[in-house]
């Protein structure tokens, strides 16, 4: 940049260090009831002495503030976002009005179910799309995320074994899993007991076998799995497990690679969550607010979490049924949170549903993987595929992992500066450093909803970042550069932990 | 595109999927529809509920009709905080880093703790993950609960110990509808992981903290205390009691009803848990030319690096919902937290007296006060006639209240419409 016609940027505030005393955009609604005083409604060590310290600012300057902070953000509606295992589609804007249609927005959670039939049917619908979608028979919507359905899947297992008077202590996961399925394990009170991934992608199922045992409560599988390959063995992988009386958890993450096509129900999955914020269009919102509905197989039915949907058919087989909630749910293993779950989440996964359709849901997984593949074959061309070779060279689903060996053994660059780099292309970089069995990760979703030129674009980019580091690779090692900051200093931020705005002089609370 | 892959059809794509899992038909669903129809579908469903503008509704008990102000919905809907995931890349998420960092600030503010993270799914969750890190710290596996605590909440906290292998002992309410401190006290014993309260409590009660706080305390017990955010203008917070973690529902604060979801959790503690507490946590540092900046960190408490080692499994919570949290907390400000909370205070208070019937929790209460009502079935019916929802049925959680009735207020609340909720009792005590 120019030292003559730069200016300084903004220092960047907080809405804490812009607050100044006496400033407000709330007016509170006027009195209508008597003005007692504090002190007689409430005994006196239970009044808040000094109020909290929580800004004083105008109208204007709060959607100022946030506006210029929104600036700061990339998003999939600017760009192209392909972060490997999150699914990142395009969010239909219908799904926004229809969400905040006040029948629904405006629905207290405790209303009657009388009054809340178009609420309680939505739900429903929802639940009989999921079990088409999964080929497995009942559902559940209330886990918030994908991690929360994870919880419940081995809740659901541990519920069924003990209810046959078996106690079962270790939980199988690939080495490629995601994060959450090993800390789930430990959180639902089992031992991880890894499982290799052989040279094809697959599960070793030589090490399968030999960790199988009727001490094995579950194993908790993604298929395709994290490098975006279906496992071809899947069938004799159920087999395994249920011969040792184990459940097959399916982690729904990936399930954008396979709708319509092939359902986890029928490659022998007892119980899978999906998560309505990658498939099924809830926007991200920047870390939630998600949703992770689990569907199951008969055997686990009875211990769903309560309380459930339920469509009652009238006695004279004439009038519309009725849809209810059904708190008599004896072997269930509770409630996960609070209320029905997210609901909005529903609103806006259900319009997603009807608007593509049966067989439109295949179209999107068939548009995923051919995304994906193309994607795959144009990073394959020399020379990019010289730096960054694909880790398993086999026909991808929706997504595929490269690895950035070359390019750190050649280029002297790593993965981590490629996808800094990126940031100045204006694209966000793929999921880096995962799966953990690749050596310097990059893994690439694209998904169904991007162009055939931005994918060109994108192989576009990764090759001129090459290229360029070819030439010199300080460029790429000192990346980003046309970011509002450069690369952060996370080390220092874990060792003394800031993590909140100390108090302002002047904003009447000093301590 | 099927060139340059090297297939000859899509179908090619999926030879990797053996023919005997593949689905040779279309998925039995309903065909696709245009925007229009499936506007039209999903507004004739929402139709068929009857939202907060078609009735006066005085149910609470954790979802509470406050007013969202427009400039929250303004600022959600920006796409740059509505499309984005998780901040992996620090660079080019300052936003919504920043917004948690704020959040943060706030729920600290608010509880008179510490520390807090970005968000948690909900109030239930995060006292049912409260429990995990109560047992992680104190390594014992025994919680006692106070019947006060919303039920949804110790549900919840059940459903998760039974992965903790922790047993959960809940502790009676008083005749004053007030967590019964002997029993309490009688309760917590050496094996004890963690105490819960809730303050308000599920009756809307002013729980005695200081006495609670010291006998949950002395044996070593972490306290966790459930709070209702929009009280803490008024109420002292947890922290001047000595509460560990301090969690709660986030609705109140600029979210929607949404017929009870997505909200947030939030989740705030004293500085020695900040290294097991769960979910995301931003934290301010600099950037390569000394800037202020702000990165997600103490990510070795987290799945995504320390997997089984983790102090939690959660990933994605509910940053978008916390946004709102935080700019409805701006726009309320120092001051209107206070404001609001003892309108709802005088408004509540007022709404007790004009109803005249017998309190179950005659004590100190915040926004929300049980009552018994002599015939509870027809006292519905004639509210439904007249427009009103007059509360919520204490009978399915407390059969000891079966003609309990939870009346909850908040700032939209009129005397008018609570003086027309009192106009009923009056005349139901007429044809009575």
């Amino acid at each position: 940049m120019s030292g003559r016609t730069a200016v300084p940027r903004e220092p960047t505030l907080t809405i804490y260090e812009r607050s100044r005393e006496g400033r407000r955009a709330f007016t509170p609604p006027r009195l209508d009831v008597p003005e007692t005083p504090i002190e007689e409604l409430l005994p006196h060590d239970a009044i808040r002495r000094e109020p909290p310290a929580l800004p004083e600012v105008s109208e204007p300057e709060i959607v100022r503030h946030y506006n210029n902070l929104s600036r700061k953000n990339f998003d999939l509606d600017t760009g192209f976002y392909p972060l490997g295992s999150c699914t990142m589609k395009h969010n239909p804007k219908l799904n926004e009005r229809v969400a905040a249609l006040p029948g629904h927005a405006r629905l207290h959670p405790l209303q009657d179910p009388e009054y809340a039939q178009g609420a309680l049917e939505l739900m429903w619908n929802l639940e009989r799309a999921l079990s088409e979608i999964s080929g497995l028979p009942h559902v559940s919507l209330q886990p918030s995320a994908g991690s929360h359905g994870e919880l419940a899947g081995l809740l659901l297992t541990r519920a069924y074994h003990e209810d046959r008077g078996e106690r079962r202590h270790k939980v199988l996961t690939p080495d490629t899993a995601h994060g959450t399925n090993p800390a789930t394990v430990t959180m639902a009170g089992y031992e991880v007991v890894k499982v290799g991934t052989a040279p094809d992608g697959g599960v070793d199922l030589d090490d399968l076998r030999a960790k199988a045992s009727d001490d094995v409560a579950c194993l908790m599988l993604t298929n395709p799995n994290t490098l975006g390959l279906f496992d071809r063995n899947i069938e004799e992988i159920a087999r395994i497990v249920h011969d040792v009386g184990g459940t097959l958890y399916y982690d729904g993450a990936n399930l954008n690679a396979v709708m319509g096509i092939s359902r986890p129900g029928d490659m022998g999955f007892d119980i899978v969550h999906f998560n309505l914020h990658k498939t099924f269009t809830q926007p991200h919102g920047g870390g939630g607010p998600g949703a992770g509905p689990i569907a199951v197989s008969d055997r686990i039915e009875p211990y769903l979490p309560c309380p459930r949907v339920v469509r009652r058919e009238p006695a004279n087989g004439k009038d519309a049924p009725r849809f209810d909630l059904e708190y008599a749910c004896p072997k269930s293993i509770g409630r996960l949170r609070g209320f029905h779950g997210n609901f909005g989440v529903f609103v806006r996964a259900y319009a997603y549903i009807r608007s593509v359709g049966g067989d439109g849901l295949r179209d999107v997984s068939e548009t995923a993987v051919l995304n994906a593949n193309y994607l795959r074959a144009l990073l394959a061309e020399e020379p990019i595929a010289e730096y960054l070779p694909i880790a398993f060279d086999r026909t991808c689903m929706h997504e595929f992992v490269l690895s950035g060996r070359g390019a750190r053994e050649k280029l002297g660059i790593k993965t981590l500066d490629i996808a800094k780099r990126m940031l100045d292309h204006r694209v966000h970089p793929p999921t880096v450093y995962f799966p953990l069995l690749v050596d310097e990760a990059l893994m690439i979703e694209p998904t169904e909803t991007e162009t055939k030129e931005t994918l060109d674009r994108f192989a576009e980019i990764v090759r001129e970042i090459l290229e360029e580091a070819k030439e010199d690779p300080e460029i790429a090692r000192n990346a980003p550069y046309s970011t509002p900051v450069r690369r952060l200093d996370e080390a220092r931020a874990a060792r003394q932990p800031i993590v909140r705005q100390p108090r302002q002089p002047g904003s009447g609370a000093e301590r | 595109m099927l060139a340059a892959i090297g297939v000859g059809s899509l179908d090619e794509l999926f030879a990797e999927i053996p023919e005997s899992v593949r689905l040779r038909r279309e998925l039995d669903l309903p065909p696709g529809m245009s925007e229009q129809d499936v506007f039209e579908h999903l507004s004739e469903l929402a139709a068929r509920n009857r939202h907060a503008d078609e009735e006066v509704t005085f149910v609470g008990a954790g979802a509470y009709d406050h007013y969202v102000p427009a400039l929250v919905d303004a600022i959600a809907s920006r796409s740059e905080f509505l499309t984005p995931y998780t901040p992996y890349q620090p660079e080019i998420s300052q936003g919504g880093l920043q917004v948690m960092f704020e959040f943060q600030t706030a729920i600290s503010e608010l509880t008179g703790l510490p520390v807090a993270n970005a968000s948690m799914y909900d109030g239930p969750s995060s006292v049912a993950s409260a429990g995990y890190l109560a047992k992680l710290e104190t390594g014992r596996a025994r919680f006692v609960i106070s019947r006060g605590v919303h039920p949804h909440s110790r549900q919840a906290l059940r459903t998760y110990s039974l992965g903790f292998a922790a047993e959960v002992v809940e502790t009676p309410l008083d005749e004053r509808g007030a967590t019964d401190l002997d029993a309490l006290a009688a309760a917590v014993d050496g094996d004890t992981a963690a105490v819960f309260l809730q303050q308000p409590n599920f009756l809307g009660t002013v729980e005695d903290l200081g006495p609670l706080a010291e006998a949950a305390k002395r044996t070593g017990a972490l306290l966790v205390c459930s709070v209702d955010p929009m009280t803490l203008g008024v109420l002292r917070p947890p922290g001047d009691y000595g509460v560990d973690v301090a969690v709660g529902e986030g609705q109140p604060l600029g979210n929607r009803l949404d017929f009870g979801g997505p909200s947030f959790g939030f989740y705030a503690a004293q500085e020695r848990f900040i290294r097991r507490m769960p979910g995301r946590i931003a934290g301010e540092t600099v950037d390569a030319e000394g800037r202020r900046g702000f990165v997600l960190t103490l990510q070795t408490r987290e799945q995504h690096i320390r997997r089984e080692r983790a102090t939690h499994n959660i990933c994605t919570s509910q940053a978008l919902n916390a946004l709102m949290g935080v700019v409805y907390l701006a726009w309320l400000g120092r001051r209107g937290i206070v404001e609001i909370g003892e309108l709802m205070l005088r408004r509540t208070h007022y709404a007790r007296t004009a109803l005249g019937l017998e309190p179950i929790n005659p004590g100190p209460v915040v926004r929300e006060f049980a009552v018994r009502v002599p015939d509870l079935d027809a006292f519905f019916e004639r509210a439904r006639a007249n427009g009103i929802n007059p509360g919520y049925r204490l009978g399915r959680d407390y059969p000891e209240y079966a003609d309990g009735l939870l009346v909850a207020i908040t700032e939209r609340r009129t005397r008018a419409q609570i003086d027309a909720l009192a106009s009923l009792v009056a005349r139901q005590e007429v044809h009575a």
